[in-house]
């Protein structure tokens, strides 16, 4: 006897529940997000002498890290695609693409914050250092969430199971892309 | 009315590839503008690109175009509250004169020294410390 999830079977709104859960789930980081880069660019806004801080920050490692995001999106909706077509393992190796460039992403991320820490800007180095730290923090957190349930999915995804579940993952992935390309300008390039 | 197909509940698929060809060449741009110097050209290029990105990303990535209108009112009651946020906030952080508050030296950068207080010592640690 085979048992599927709720989620897989019913619909409401006129859509699968799963994808319904996944735009909520998006209309809250929208609230977490939103409040860290709000509050971000009024106190940016009230002190110009951050720029002194900003000044800091690698542009080519930023500019590096938003290439691979912007990448491992593109394989994300591949995915999507494959999974659309009925071809799990295909869908499969493109989610494990997409998870190499979410790792990508966190190991450069690494030796930066390696690299400002041993140089003396760590999170108590200033206001600006506080909100960097923060929110590319909290969005490496959500970009390691995102690996973690997509491995998941795809494992899945190698059996031709739960193949809606990829659409689902790469909705939550493409949004970590967005929140990134905004903090690519507002962290590495107004300084 | 939704995009997806209402028999598969498929979104519709568009040509990927060339979209991240464009997200690359924007990407580029944003990269170089800054250089030429000018504050406009900076913010243009960062920000305003960077909304054209995101965007992009929402409508063909996410194909938020085609989701139900539900979805699209959901993230654009979010986007609004964020900017509702922000002008309930903001004079409270970036203007230094008002009614019934004090900010300390350091707050602000118009602000003339004459108090210290711990947001006094928010700023230019970093270079102290390099």
């Amino acid at each position: 006897m085979s048992f599927r999830t709720i989620a897989t079977t019913r619909s409401a709104m006129g859509m699968p529940t799963g994808r319904l859960a996944i735009w909520w789930v998006l209309v809250s980081e929208v609230v977490i997000f939103g409040g860290v880069l709000v509050s971000y660019i009024m106190h940016r806004l009230a002190h110009p002498e951050w720029a002194d801080q900003a000044a800091h920050t690698n542009l080519w490692i930023g500019a590096f890290n938003t290439f691979v995001l912007l990448t491992s999106s593109l394989s994300a909706v591949l995915a999507h695609q494959a999974a659309e077509q009925g071809n799990g393992p295909k869908a499969a190796r493109f989610l494990f693409a997409t998870i190499g460039g979410g790792a990508v992403f966190l190991i450069v991320k690494a030796f930066e914050w390696t690299s400002e820490i041993t140089h003396g800007y760590t999170i108590q180095s200033g206001g600006f250092w506080s909100y960097y730290y923060t929110a590319a923090g909290i969005h490496a957190t959500h970009v390691l969430a995102g690996m973690l349930i997509m491995i998941w999915v795809a494992m899945s995804a190698l059996k031709n199971q739960d193949l809606h579940r990829v659409e689902n993952i790469g909705i939550y992935w493409h949004f970590v892309d967005i929140v990134w390309i905004f903090l690519f300008p507002l962290l590495y390039i107004a300084k | 009315m939704s995009g997806h197909n209402e028999a598969t509940g498929h979104a519709p698929h568009r040509n990927y590839v060339k979209i991240w060809a464009i997200l690359m060449v924007l990407l580029v741009v944003s990269v170089v503008g800054p250089f030429a110097g000018i504050r406009v050209v900076t913010l243009i290029t960062a920000f305003g690109i960077a909304l054209v990105k995101a965007y992009m990303v929402a409508k063909n990535f996410m194909h938020l175009d085609v989701e139900k209108p539900i979805i699209q009112w959901l993230m654009a009651v979010a986007l609004v509250l964020m900017v509702l946020l922000f002008y309930g906030v903001a004079p409270d952080v970036m203007k230094d004169r008002g009614r019934n508050w004090e900010k300390d030296a350091g707050f602000h950068p118009t602000v003339e020294a004459g108090h210290s207080g711990a947001a006094g010592a928010d700023s230019g640690h970093a270079t102290g410390s390099h």
